[in-house]
């Protein structure tokens, strides 16, 4: 009896270290961000608990969001970027994988072969043809440029998942809408999409996180010009070029961070249920 | 819709009329896609050049950009609908999975032998070198460093957050804490790798001797007497703290697939093991693992794969300074900072070959466990 307790004493304390570790550096972070420029090089964060840490501020999160060369822009730039560059893709997507599983026509078979297959390629591979592409057309620096790069880099894994999906769907569902006289373009839009939403969910969370997290997409085709830039992409010109204004890159990446975790722990049932259907990005 | 239409239409009048004729249909189903194509041209005009506010812009170019994307659908659908049925069956397939096709090709395909063709040529691809920029690839001492330090991700990065990912799941599941746990855990997830290198900027912090450090590590270190350490600076050190942002971001991902995987380890057979007189780690090394071996290669070959292409943590982090290059940094430094294509192309084929066999493997373990 007393071994069994001690050992859930032991297990307990093991998971609280854990905890402890894998938190300490973010709260480190949050905790820095509201603190004073001159405090941040000063002493250390968590002298802020110990004393003599100096005061809290919101200046760093004002200059951020609302300052001239701040993250305000930056913010919307990645939600322009952001939004799109996730339903294109599932749209796309969602009408090849619906092709694939249920249409007839020759090369269905070495088409969906050849996509699975795309798979491999690792997005670096394409950097610089399609940036010469771009030029050659004045294509780079729009987001449609960067809606259709993440598009091509996430439509082969896209259309595998969905296609998996949609093609489990029952026969019969399928065979009686035609029956009834609708078109494959209305039982896709009204039948198999709904049908679809679980499987799209989990794969636009992880698109989502994705995209709004990516940094090299981002710098390559839409450029670092604060105009156009992405947070990613200004948060680490500001970690270069200003290496002084921590408390500005603090407050910056809490702002770069808050969407993204907040749907994370919103949708993370359907997060895991991608995860676990193979949404993992080659 | 289109075949019960035409059985059923009541006689056409008026416009209708017009519209059924030949002519009026052609004319139709010209003026339908070029309105279409009108309007989508003139949203990216706007999007390109306008100076409106910057709300504004984002919000017409979410709408232009997801709308635009529909209507295409849309309009060429409704084109194909205009065909005799024979040929609408010919062509309606190609509508559904062409712009899959044609972007994956434009973006994937054609690039992959562009990139393959470019590798063989001199900086600005106007002579053919063969394969000098492979040979230079491996014999170049940056190059070098930088594919030595892959492997050290490849192998430290993929063991320890698999390792540890597998750890967490078994004690967590025992424990109290355990929602707790695998929330705080996980949850680095969705911070991006920019972010969580500024995060460990402020562990992994340097200030020169007798200046207050900042930085958690160095602080901890002060206080048992042992002077700062410059943690990023020195190879291979400053990697393999580079690699423990990785693990630090990536174990979650581990613990939680690792995690679904252990619920369906059968209690029965557990009890049966330790009826047997297994002790618990037996039970663990005996039963458990090989029974969920095919989820942990899973997981360990998609952070494998992650390992091979990492490129944000060093950017954001030393910006490939002090011996921490790897393979994707210097692609992207060659291509785009020295503009010498050719030897960045070789650097990405490079990045191919060696993610290749990996995913390979990854999907076929998935197909093995027929989703």
């Amino acid at each position: 009896m007393r071994r069994i307790a001690w050992s859930r004493v032991a297990i307990n304390g093991a998971v609280f270290a854990l905890i402890v570790v894998w938190t300490v550096p973010t709260l480190g972070l949050f905790i820095t961000s509201f603190r004073d420029k001159q405090d941040i090089f000063n002493s250390g964060w968590w002298t802020a608990f110990t004393g003599g840490g100096g005061t809290f501020t919101l200046d760093n999160y004002n200059t951020v969001l609302f300052g001239g060369d701040g993250l305000g822009t930056a913010f919307l730039n990645t939600l322009a970027v952001t939004i799109p560059a996730v339903v294109i893709p599932i749209l796309i997507a969602a009408f090849a994988a619906y092709g694939f599983a249920w249409m007839e026509f020759p090369g269905r078979r070495i088409l969906f072969i050849t996509v699975v297959g795309l798979l491999v390629v690792p997005l670096q591979i394409a950097l610089i043809p399609v940036l010469k592409a771009y030029l050659a057309i004045h294509l780079n620096g729009t987001f449609l440029a960067v809606w259709l790069a993440h598009a091509g880099f996430g439509l082969a894994l896209a259309t595998y998942l969905l296609y998996n999906y949609i093609s489990q769907l029952p026969k019969d569902l399928i065979e009686s809408a035609s029956l009834d006289g609708a078109s494959h373009f209305t039982i896709f839009v009204r039948l198999i999409l709904p049908l679809s939403v679980p499987a799209l969910a989990s794969f636009a969370i992880f698109q989502f996180l994705w995209v709004w997290n990516d940094l090299l997409v981002a710098t390559t085709f839409l450029g670092t010009d604060q105009d156009v830039a992405v947070m990613t992409s200004r948060l680490v010109s500001m970690t270069g070029s200003r290496g002084q204004d921590w408390q500005l890159l603090t407050a910056g990446a809490f702002v770069s961070m808050i969407v993204p975790v907040m749907v994370f722990l919103a949708l993370q049932r359907f997060f895991v249920r991608g995860l676990l259907a193979g949404s993992v990005k080659g | 819709m289109r075949l019960a239409d035409s059985v059923a239409a009541p006689p056409p009048r008026g416009i209708g009329q017009v519209l059924a004729t030949g002519a009026g249909r052609l004319l139709v189903s010209i003026f339908v896609p070029v309105v279409a194509f009108i309007v989508l041209w003139a949203g990216f005009l706007f999007l390109k050049d306008s100076g409106a506010p910057k709300i504004v812009i984002v919000l017409v170019a979410i709408v232009w950009g997801i709308g635009g994307v529909a209507l295409l659908y849309v309009v060429a659908n409704w084109l194909t609908e205009k065909l005799p049925p024979a040929w609408q069956r010919r062509i309606l397939p190609f509508v559904f999975v062409g712009p899959a096709i044609a972007i994956l090709t434009f973006y994937l395909l054609v690039p992959a032998f562009l990139t393959a063709w470019e590798s063989l040529f001199n900086a600005t691809g106007s002579k053919f070198v063969g394969l000098d920029n492979y040979v230079y690839s491996f014999s170049n001492p940056e190059m070098v460093t930088a594919i030595r330090n892959n492997v050290l991700w490849l192998v430290f990065g993929t063991l320890f957050s698999t390792g540890l990912g597998l750890a967490i799941a078994v004690l967590v599941e025992r424990s109290r804490l355990d929602r707790l746990a695998k929330t705080l855990i996980f949850l680095p997830m969705a911070i991006s790798f920019v972010g969580a290198s500024v995060i460990w900027r402020f562990v992994l912090s340097f200030q020169p001797a007798g200046q207050p450090q900042v930085g958690l590590l160095n602080a901890i270190l002060s206080g048992f007497g042992i002077g700062p350490v410059s943690w990023l600076t020195g190879e291979p050190l400053n990697t393999i703290l580079l690699i423990v942002i990785l693990i630090w971001g990536q174990t979650g991902f581990a613990m939680v697939i690792i995690g679904a995987a252990l619920k369906g380890v059968p209690d029965e057979m557990l009890e049966a093991g330790r009826i047997d007189g297994a002790s618990e780690w037996q039970v663990f090394r005996r039963l458990i693992v090989p029974t969920i071996w095919p989820t942990i290669v899973t997981v360990a070959t998609t952070i494998a794969i992650l390992t091979l292409k990492i490129y944000d943590i060093v950017t954001a982090m030393t910006g490939g300074n002090f011996n921490t290059q790897v393979i994707a940094t210097l692609m992207w430094k060659q291509a785009f900072t020295f503009f010498d294509a050719g030897r960045g192309a070789a650097l990405a084929i490079i990045l191919l070959v060696a993610v290749t066999p990996v995913i390979w493997y990854n999907l076929r373990q998935f197909r093995g466990r027929a989703i």
